[in-house]
Parts: structure tokens; sequence; C-alpha cells
């Protein structure tokens, strides 16, 4: 190795990240120097950090300057970590954080009304995105990660899934398509180390998902994870469209489809509007494919985070349409968006008297309910009990209808 | 040195002056006479008007060694402390103290008059480069910092005895009515200067905006004003004032203001009679008055009245409705100012009539809930304002400790800023102790003073994240680490002093590395 390699990695001058300058050397061990807004409660502690980092790289002999701006520690180490990286290959897995949180196996069922994005390079967004009450986080690796910064990122985001506590969250990783040479990478780095659900963008057939499972199904045994990562594919071409049900139903990892307007239009060579008329058959057909697949299907995002209203009515329409859930960019968009996935308490009311018609019927020995003069079908029954059980996960029940519904709603 | 009720070292005596150690926050009661200003005969009463500072400096027989006094009102804008003491030291004067209700970056060339001798001690709150200068141990004695009441309290009991004071008046007649309501420098209430006006061996009013006879209303009385003179400017409106308060666009605040409005609701409070709140000008601050709006309308409360600092969400909420009066000790922005001036529910205060320990004019335990900030917290609710984590003195008292008087106190504060966790083992400095701070909002969860079982309870139900607080120190400290401790010199270069005039906590001189 050469005196005059030198790398960069992190981003100067930002709030809870830090700028690492790392000069490879043949001898002298490591030299450290540290600027930091916060050096005199930290310097030793990011001192130490940045030791045993390199120690367990297994770089001996280097310079390193750190310019911090209060990053934590897991910070630190993938910003050393990606600088590292770019002087030299390193063998194994890297310098991981020791997990902070046990979570548990993936969880298939659970609502998906709200997944909160996070630029997966910027470690001061992504810290406190599982406290706003979204039902799934997002790291992104993809659109919010330029070309450069992909290896960092991805660095990063494995960080913060073993460092900080997202709660109930659902985690999501949106990784780099495989066509591209960074999609691979995305997914060895972060299967391992805790993400529940792996976002594939620009999936257009069932193909892309087998051979994303095929890469899951290797790092799991590899990594003898003992449970299975699930996938959610992001439909957003005319084509991946037409392939919905092929998509839903390629993989039982698959727990959702979701739309992405943005690229959708481009390719279809349309103006994205507000009203969304030139998607308006697409989605209807996302909706019919993940239906017809058995699974969850998720609405884009609402790009105005100034617009409340908008997004009010963008997200009844979407639940018009048969969508259980949408992407959200900001945290002030959470609220509104479950709301409107609420059922309210009259459908909860009317929900909770076809559930009683039906037991009293059962009870009578009769094939028929009724409510008035109408008659209370299967499909209506069907619809009842989710509203039911959505309603009790959103704790909307009082503690007796919860007992009602347990007692009627599983098996039948 | 002697350590007080919490534990903290205490010097016996300083700069000649004996010092009462903290008793506990409710120990004191007063006692004794208040002090009074010298009877003096104006036979040219009607003719205070001086032709310029120096003729004013002149009539008012400043020496070597005495003690001016100042208002903060115009804040960062203020040029009325600067011009003074420029003038003061231009004379020759030396070993002055002074007394302002507060001091801002504005104020930084005071630190070449500290070098040079011409101040050699201050009372007051010292906000940025004068307070980084006091942990250098620049200034010669010993400062004190106190509350906007305890400046009160400590003129009214005689601990200061100002000989001029000077009022910064955006509106004043040749008599010395003034008030802040209009100008071009008007900074809406000037209710912190009346002390000095009652108590001051002279008191002068400068102006840049001199009226007919008479101003009114007469926030400060002719009656107490010996000179009056006209300055070209006392500030910069721009700096005064700013135009608009913001709330935050931080998701993370947002949250934590969230997090108290629904406190607030969730403790039954909002179904009591007679609500009343204080919250302050900051971003997590005015959040929390949108969301508290919010929970008000939906649940058709009207608070009685609600105790400023004013700001245009408070003013809004007063035009809306859902406030019935504004009990307004500053105003933040120029809604509040407008307000002040145009809306009769919209009433100036005084801390005499408002927040003073030592008055029968102290209101604030009548104050159902108040909502204040702070830089640490410790795991046994003590609280600091004054220092950093890193040792350095930079922020006043404000009226965080008369505010600590309300029915309960609520701490909003983020439990990581940046990588410094809020929440310590010890406080580095404390300005107000855990037997007065009730409640701690974070965005990661709700920590109530084990003391206050009563509201623990009222809580139960609520699916607020309820916590205690050495959880949220571990949540914290887990991802951030221990931060170290600062290095001290042996020299106390501050005192903090508790609203009764005890002496709560000291602050040292650092160790600065070379």
């Amino acid at each position: 190795m050469s005196d005059s390699v030198q790398t960069r990695a992190g981003r100067e001058g930002k709030k809870g990240d830090l700028a690492v300058r790392l000069t490879g050397k043949d001898a002298g061990g490591i030299e450290i120097s540290i600027e930091s807004s916060v050096g005199h409660m930290f310097s030793r502690q990011i001192e130490k950090t940045a030791r045993e980092t390199l120690n367990s790289l297994g770089i001996e002999n280097c310079e390193i300057a750190i310019d911090d701006m209060g990053a934590f520690d897991y910070v630190i180490m993938a910003r050393i970590e990606a600088a590292a990286r770019r002087l030299r290959k390193i063998d194994g897995p890297g310098c991981l954080p020791g997990r902070k949180v046990d979570y548990g196996p993936p969880r298939r069922e659970r609502l998906r009304r709200t997944r909160l994005y996070m630029p997966g390079n910027n470690p001061d967004l992504m810290r406190n995105g599982g406290l706003y009450g979204a039902d799934s986080v997002i790291l992104d690796l993809e659109d919010s990660v330029s070309p450069g910064e992909k290896d960092a990122a991805r660095i990063l985001v494995r960080n913060t899934l073993l460092s900080i506590d997202y709660f109930d969250c659902e985690r999501i990783v949106r990784i780099n398509p495989l066509s591209t040479e960074y999609g691979a990478d995305d997914l060895e780095m972060v299967v391992p180390h805790g993400v529940d659900t792996i976002l594939v963008p620009k999936c257009e057939s069932a193909e892309d998902v087998k051979t994303v499972d095929k890469i899951i199904t290797g790092l799991e045994k590899k990594h003898s994870l003992g449970y299975e990562i699930l996938i959610m594919p992001l439909i957003e071409t005319a084509k991946g469209i037409l392939n919905a049900y092929e998509t839903g139903s390629a993989s039982d990892r698959v727990v959702a489809l979701c739309f992405g307007a943005e690229d959708f239009t481009a390719d279809i060579g349309a103006e994205r509007t507000k009203e969304g008329t030139e998607s308006f058959a697409a989605r209807s057909m996302l909706v019919l494919g993940a239906k017809a697949a058995g699974v969850q299907v998720i609405d884009t995002v609402f790009s105005d985070v100034q617009d409340e209203e908008g997004l009010i009515e963008n997200t009844k329409e979407a639940m018009a349409l048969g969508f259980e859930g949408k992407g959200v960019i900001h945290p002030a968009q959470i609220a509104p968006i479950h709301a409107v996935f609420s059922p309210a308490p009259e459908r909860i009311e009317y929900a909770k008297k076809v559930v009683a018609a039906i037991e009293k019927a059962r009870s009578e020995g009769s094939g028929v309910a009724t409510i008035g003069s109408k008659m209370i079908d299967a499909p209506i029954e069907t619809r009842a009990r989710k509203i039911l059980r959505l309603a009790e996960a959103l704790g909307l029940l009082e503690e007796e209808n919860k007992e009602l519904n347990a007692k009627t709603g599983g098996g039948s | 040195m002697v350590p007080n009720a919490l534990g903290r070292l205490i010097p016996e005596e300083i700069d000649g002056k004996k010092l009462k150690p903290f008793m506990g926050a409710h120990a004191g009661h007063g006692g004794g006479r208040k002090a009074a200003p010298p009877i003096r005969a104006v036979p040219d009463y009607a003719k205070k008007l001086r032709a310029s500072l120096d003729e004013t400096i002149d009539a008012c027989g400043i020496k070597d060694g005495m003690t001016i006094s100042f208002h903060h009102h115009l804040r960062n804008g203020d040029y009325v402390v600067n011009m003074v003491v420029d003038k003061l030291a231009e004379r020759g004067l030396k070993d002055l103290t002074l007394v302002p209700s507060a001091l801002f970056p504005i104020h930084e060339p005071l630190i070449g008059h500290i070098e040079n001798g011409v101040i050699s001690h201050i009372e007051g709150s010292m906000n940025g480069p004068v307070g980084r200068a006091c942990s250098l141990g620049k200034i010669s004695k010993a400062c004190i910092l106190r509350s906007h009441g305890g400046r009160y309290r400590a003129i009214q009991d005689g601990d200061i005895q100002i000989d001029v004071a000077f009022i910064a008046a955006p509106a004043a007649d040749h008599f010395g009515n003034c008030n802040g309501h209009s100008g071009p420098s008007a900074c809406g209430v000037m209710g912190y200067a009346l002390a000095d006006s009652l108590y001051a061996d002279k008191t002068v009013v400068l102006t840049d905006n001199l009226q007919p006879f008479p101003v009114f209303p007469w926030v400060i009385r002719g009656g107490n004003v010996d000179h009056v003179c006209t300055v070209e400017k006392i500030g910069d409106p721009e700096l005064i004032i700013s135009g608009t308060t913001r709330i935050t666009r931080s998701p993370t605040r947002q949250l934590i203001a969230e997090y108290a409005a629904r406190f607030v609701r969730d403790i039954g409070m909002l179904d009591e009679p007679d609500f009343s709140f204080q919250s302050g000008a900051g971003g997590i601050s005015l959040a929390f008055l949108k969301y508290l709006g919010d929970i008000m309308r939906e649940k058709g409360v009207v608070a009685r009245f609600a105790r400023g600092g004013s700001n245009r969400y408070l003013v809004d909420m007063l035009e809306e409705g859902l406030i019935e009066y504004i009990l307004d000790g500053q105003c933040f922005d120029l809604a509040g100012v407008r307000s002040l001036r145009e809306n009769p529910r919209h009433l100036e205060t005084d801390p005499f009539t408002s927040y003073c320990y030592h008055t029968k004019g102290n209101f604030a335990p009548m104050v159902k809930v108040g909502i204040l900030g702070a830089t640490e917290i410790d795991i046994d609710f003590n609280v600091n304002v004054n220092t950093h984590t890193d040792g350095w003195l930079l922020h006043g008292i404000g009226g965080f400790t008369d505010v600590t008087d309300s029915q309960i106190t609520m701490i909003t504060a983020p439990l990581l800023r940046g990588r410094l966790p809020v929440i310590t083992d010890s406080v580095t400095t404390v300005t107000a102790p855990g037997e007065v701070i009730d409640v701690l909002v974070t965005e990661r969860g709700i920590a109530v003073n084990p003391a206050r079982e009563d509201i623990l309870a009222r809580l139960k139900g609520s699916d607020l994240p309820v916590r205690t607080i050495g959880e949220l120190r571990d949540m914290a400290v887990s991802l951030s680490g221990v931060p170290e401790k600062p290095e001290y010199e042996d020299r106390v270069v501050a005192l903090i002093e508790w609203r009764d005039g005890t002496v709560i906590d000291t602050v040292r001189q650092l160790k600065v590395q070379a």
C-alpha cells in the first residue's frame, strides 16, 4: 500500500454525521486526529470507537482524520468502514455494532397503512423514524442515495438496523434493482442483520421476485437466520402492472404489492397529476392482481407534504380502490392516513350487528341471517369480520366486543 | 463551603457578602421590611429633559463603584446598554456593577469593558458571549443569576441597591411616562423595568420616540423618573422582535409538543373549570400551542387565561376565543405587540403582579400547567437551564424558577440533542430542584416525578408512553454513551440564586485546554 492512497467517507458538516479521511500507510500504527462539535465530552470515546473499528477491519497502519458533528458510535463505525472499504478490500462481515434490540422473526400479517421512507445515507433522519407511529419504516438505498454513496449507505443502513429501536414498526429496506451493480451487495449487507422485509424496486415479472428470493434464501442459510425474510415488490412500469398477479404469486415471501407513481407515469409517457387520472387504470389493475394473488396492496406516496386536505382526499380514493396503505414521505402524513384507514364508528357498529345476527342465526340452527329485511350473505359477513379485526387491531373495540370478535372471528 | 439542601457546596461568603444556602423550594418566607429609594423633592419637576447623554450622566452624578441597571425588553436588538457603558468608560469610570435583567450576544462589546476594569460585577442573566467570559473567569467578582421574579425580589428586599436605572423606552414623554407599545423600537410589554424605576436612587428614561405629555398607558410612571433624554436609536427593530415566531419543523420536536398536549388532555385538566397555562416562545412551546388549540377546539374548552411570553399563536388563540385573557410578561413577535396595544383582554404584567415569590402578587400557583425547556434534567428531576453539559455558562434563568410554582410544571426537551443526552445522573448546574419539577416529556417517552403519585394515577388509561426517568436515561445513554465531565478551576464565577434569595448552586471557572 502506498502512502498516497487516501479515501473519504461520510458527510461533512451534517448534524449527526461525520466526515472521515483515511490515508493508508505501510507502517507507524494508527494516527488519529479528531475535530468534533462535542469534542469536550466525547473525543475519548470517538477515538476509542475509531481504533476498535480499524482494528476489527484489520487496518493496522493509517492516518485517520475525523470531522464529527455529534454522530453516534454506530454512525462513526459505518463511516470508517466505508472509507476502509474504499481503501482496500475487506474480508469478513465488516465491523458490526452489537445488536441492541431483538425483534423476533418478521410478521407476515400486519397493518401496513403507512410506510415511512427515510433516506439511507442520512443518520439523523433515520434515527427517530420509529417514533412517529408509522406501521412500517423504509430505509432507502435506492432513489434517495446517489450512485457514489451506495456503498456507504448500505453500511450505514446495516448499522442502523442493528442499533436503532424501531419498536413495533416493520423494518423495510428498499434495495437497488438487481439489474444494477448494487442490488446483490445491498442484500448481502442487510439480510443477516435485522431487516423484516425487502422492498424491491422496478419489479416487472415473477422472475424479478424469484431472483431476489433465491439470493435471500442463500443468505438465510449461510447465516442460519432461522426465519424467513419477506418481500414487497414495487411495481412502477406498465409491464409490471400487466404482470402483477404473477409477481404477487411468485414467492411465498411476498406480502404486498406496492405502486410507484413517479416512475410509472414516466414509463407510460404521461404527466403525474394530483388527481392521478393517468394511473387510475393501472392502480385498479394492481389491486386486482394483488388480491388475486392473496397479498396486500399499497398505494404510492402523496408528494405535497404541506397539503393535508389533498392527502386525505387522495387516501380516501386509494382506500375506495381497494388499497390498504400508502407510502409516506413525512411523519406529518401518518396521522391523516391512519384516520382515513380507521373504520368509522357507524361501520364498526354495523359490523357488530352483522356478526351478532349471524351468530344468533347459527345458534338457532338457521342458515339465513337477516338485519331488518336485508339478508346477510357470505361477503357481507367477510367484510364485517375484516372491519372488526381492523378495529380491534386499532384498539377501537370495547372489551366485551373483543371477546365477541375472538369467539366468532377466527375459524368460520 | 457548606452543603445546601441539595448537597451542592456553597461558599459561606463571597466578595465580602454572606450567602444563604438553599433550604428547600418553599422554605423561605420573607420577613423584614422592603427597601426604599431616597425621598427627593424636585423643584423643577417639569424640566426633566436633558440635552445629551453626557448631560444626563452628569446630572446623575455617577461615580466609580456604582450600580447601574437596565431592562432587556429590546433583547438582542438593544443599543442602550452598550451606548451607556461606552459613555461611562469614556469618562474613565471603573469598578461598576451592572444589573441588567438580561444580556444578549449584541452586548459582546461589554467584554472589553470587563477586561479594562470598567465593569467588575454583573448581577443578571448572561446569554451567550458575556456568559462565556464569565465562565473564563474574566469578571472580577462572582456574578449572580436570578429569575425575573428573583431580580424583583432582590431589588425590593434590598439585596441590590441600584444607583442609576437606565430605561430604554420605545415611547416616552418629557415627564418620563413611558411604554413599549408603539414607536420604531416598539417591544410591547415593558414590565421588567418597573422595579428599577421604583427602587433606584435615580431613574433615567432614554427614548428615540419623544411624544407630547402625557404618554399613556404609563407602564413606567413619570412620577418615578428623574431624567429623560432622547437618543438617535434605542435599538434595531429587526432584532428586538422577530417578525414572526415559527413553529418547529422538526418532526421530533413536534412529537414532543403533541405528547405534551395529549398529557394535558389525558390527566383531565381540560375537564376542570378555569384552565390556564404558560408556554414559552421556543419551537416546541409554539407547536404545543397548536396541538393544545386543536384539543381545546375539539372539547369546546376555553382557557381563563394564558401567561405570556406572547406570540402570534397565543394571540390567534385569544382572538379565536380559545383564551379569555393573555397576562403578558414580554412580547416575542409583532403579533404580540399589536395585540397588547389593541386588545383589552391582552394585559401587561410585571413581576410584582405575577411571578415574584416575595410579594402578594405571585399568581404562579394559579397557573394549571407551565411548559418549560431545559438544557439538562437529572434522575432526581433537578433541572439546569444555565450551563451546558460542557460547563459553559450560556443562559439566564428567565422566568424559569418563577413558573415552577405552577400546579404542574412540565419540562419538554429532546431526549437526545445530537449526541448529547438531556438526562444526566446529576445536572451540571442546578437551576431548579426536582421537588418543583413534575413531568418530563421527550420524544421517546414521558416521565413523571415519582413524588407526584396523583399525576401518575390520573394518567392511568392514557396511551402515552409513560416510563421512568431512569428508563429514559438508559435509552439515551445506550446510544450516546456518557459524556465526559468538564474540568474546573476552584474559583466560583457565578451564583445561581433560588427565588427566595438563597443560593441553589454555583458555577465554577472552566479549565480551558491549552
